[in-house]
């Protein structure tokens, strides 16, 4: 089921486009990362989904709803970018009032503390809270009432390693549970396998929106493959294959995706000289330089946004 | 109710902010000061005492309940714009008119609670100096409910004044100009034109309207309607009776109603 719809949405602000001819989809259960260089349009994106800003062009439909209407917006979770409280109050009472306002009952105010490992700071005041205790605050806000739509804007920003692996862990909850979470991130490592579908978005335009697997094929960027040899198999394959010379005993050869099995296959007839073989694919970091890059170039030409 | 959430939420905040504390100490510090000042040369000239002490603190309420009130409010709206708490509150499922309504009301709360201390301070002091036999406990009530509706406007106001400027230090800016020209410029404005027209037309046709048409001396007509009344002397016994008690009703009623009607209108265009 789609639960969040998408089609060509555009933002101006006065003369300036901020976001052109964004559409796509975000089903139940489905885990989409949002990424893009700094004012590229996530968070506008986010708030016009939100109804916190006004669309210029397209639509946005929440469970079929405009954004901004009350079904809507008792359906959605939403953890804001620098996400802030009212200092004056403990983080169980903040929870508490933002689980009355959605009418989810108090007692999930606890079990969210825990989850997000807060209970032992939850009668303190927010004042005293670090930067990562009051990320923690804002997801667990963001959770309440079982949301079907979850959209967090760079919600590991002010993590340490540990708790983002957790926050992840907890949006894989969402997903199996059926929420469908967008998130925007740059902390590209982290996503690689915790997202089902990647949206890549560069001066307000979406540039890329697929799997991970099927955005490494669409890029052809090459994959290294290096083969650990014994000494004297080294020039052979050089010679024979191609490929450079790492130090005395291994050499890195470099092909595309569906060049790899071929090339796996004259690397096996070496037999017992091979030695090891490691795969290095192409790495989140360089497919997002990849999509970003050529479609900069492609948008300034056309103009459009 | 969503409203009552976001007063109870409020009142929390109000309280831990010492904004009750601030108000009731304010209120109940003048109130007993010129309550015992006021009641020592009245007991003997046999002149209901209770009845000189509302005087006396109509006079102060007049500058102190608005700012109250405007204090109270100029920053409920631009300053959670500003802490960036606003946008995340408006993505939860309620209307803006909920919103405004509940911080309305907590603040309200918080300021008829300061005004209560004081008017029953001002009971009890009476009743211990004079005794409790021949009060007329009216005057009290009616200075109480006043109180509300005047405080009741400039949170209107200040609720206005925060949607549009949308930056809590203009705010506190322009909320202070308002002040003063509402309890002290508007009247020495009056008093001026008054003097220059030397009892002509504008004396007797214009002038009760203007002045009833700002709450604060709607407030204060409607509270101390004798002509001993210092300020404004010259004018204000003929005004109180041109405009009447329906019209100081009317300006005290349409002033927080019009106010909070516009600051709904201004608050519903504010993108966080
Ligand atoms: N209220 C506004 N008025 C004018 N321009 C705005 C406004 N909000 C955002 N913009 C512009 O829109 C563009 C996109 O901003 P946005 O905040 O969506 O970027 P982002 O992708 O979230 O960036 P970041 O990764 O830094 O958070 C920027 O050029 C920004 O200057
Ligand atoms: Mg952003």
């Amino acid at each position: 089921m789609v639960i969040l719809e998408i089609e060509n949405v555009g933002k101006k602000y006065g003369p300036l486009e901020t976001v052109c001819g964004v559409s796509f989809p975000v089903a139940a259960g489905e885990r989409v990362a949002l990424l893009g260089h700094n004012g590229a349009g996530k968070t506008t994106l986010m708030r016009m989904i939100l109804g916190l800003t006004t669309i210029t062009s397209g639509q946005i439909r929440v469970l079929g709803t405009a954004p901004g209407s009350r079904k809507a917006r008792t359906a959605t979770g939403f953890l804001p970018e620098s996400v802030a409280f009212h200092g004056a109050l403990t983080g169980r009472e903040q929870l508490r009032h933002f689980a009355r306002l959605k009418k989810a009952p108090v007692k999930q105010v606890d079990e969210l503390l825990n989850r997000v490992g807060l209970d032992h700071a939850a009668d303190r005041k927010i004042r005293t809270y670090s930067k990562g205790m009051r990320q923690r605050v804002g997801l667990a806000q963001a959770l309440l009432g079982k949301p079907q739509l979850a959209l967090l804007d760079e919600p590991t920003s002010g993590l340490d390693p540990i708790s983002r692996h957790e926050f992840y862990d907890i949006v894989d909850d969402l997903a199996n549970n059926g929420t469908a979470v967008l998130l925007s991130s740059h902390a590209l490592t982290e996503l690689e396998l915790r997202t089902d579908r990647i949206a890549i978005m560069s001066k307000g335009a979406l540039v890329a929106n697929d799997t991970l697997s099927n955005l490494r094929l669409g890029a052809q960027m090459s994959i290294r493959i290096k083969v650990t040899l014994e000494t004297g198999a080294v020039e052979r394959m050089i010679s024979e294959i191609g490929g450079e010379r790492m130090n005395g005993k291994s050499v890195t050869l470099t092909c595309l995706q569906d060049e790899k099995i071929a090339l796996l296959g004259r690397i096996s007839s070496y037999g017992p000289a091979v030695k090891d073989i490691d795969i290095i694919p192409a790495s989140l970091d360089d497919l997002y330089r990849h999509y970003s890059q050529k479609t900069a170039s492609e948008i300034s030409e056309a103009a459009s946004c | 109710m969503l409203v009552l959430t976001i007063v109870r939420l409020e009142l929390l905040i109000a309280r831990r902010n010492m904004w009750v504390a601030t108000s009731v100490i304010l209120m109940g510090l003048f109130t007993v000061v010129l309550t015992l000042t006021g009641g020592a040369p009245t007991g003997t000239l046999g002149v209901d005492p209770l009845m000189i002490a509302v005087t006396s603190i109509t006079t102060l309420s007049v500058y102190l309940i608005p700012l109250i009130g405007l204090l109270l409010s100029f920053d409920a709206i631009a300053g959670e714009a500003e802490r960036g708490t606003l946008a995340l509150s408006l993505t939860y499922p309620l209307s803006r008119a909920e919103i405004l309504i509940g911080k309305f009301l907590a603040h309200l709360i918080v300021l008829g609670f300061a005004v209560a201390v004081g008017l029953l301070l001002t009971a009890g002091l009476t009743i211990w100096q004079h005794g409790g036999g021949g009060i007329s406990y009216f005057p009290l009530i009616k200075l109480f409910a006043t109180s509300l509706a005047l405080g009741a406007a400039f949170l209107g106001i200040g609720y206005l004044v925060s949607s549009l400027v949308r930056q809590t230090g203009v705010a506190s800016g322009v909320v202070i100009v308002i002040w003063l020209v509402c309890v002290v410029l508007y009247d020495l404005g009056l008093l001026g034109a008054l003097v220059a027209d030397d009892g002509g037309a504008f004396t007797k046709t214009v002038f009760p309207w203007l002045l009833v048409a700002n709450p604060a001396d709607a407030f204060r007509l409607i509270n101390m309607p004798d002509i001993s009344v210092s300020v404004l002397a010259s004018g204000i016994g003929a005004a109180g009776a041109a405009s009447g008690l329906a019209g100081q009703l009317a300006s005290l009623l349409l002033w927080p109603t019009l106010a909070l009607f516009f600051a709904w209108l201004t608050f519903r265009r504010v993108e966080p």
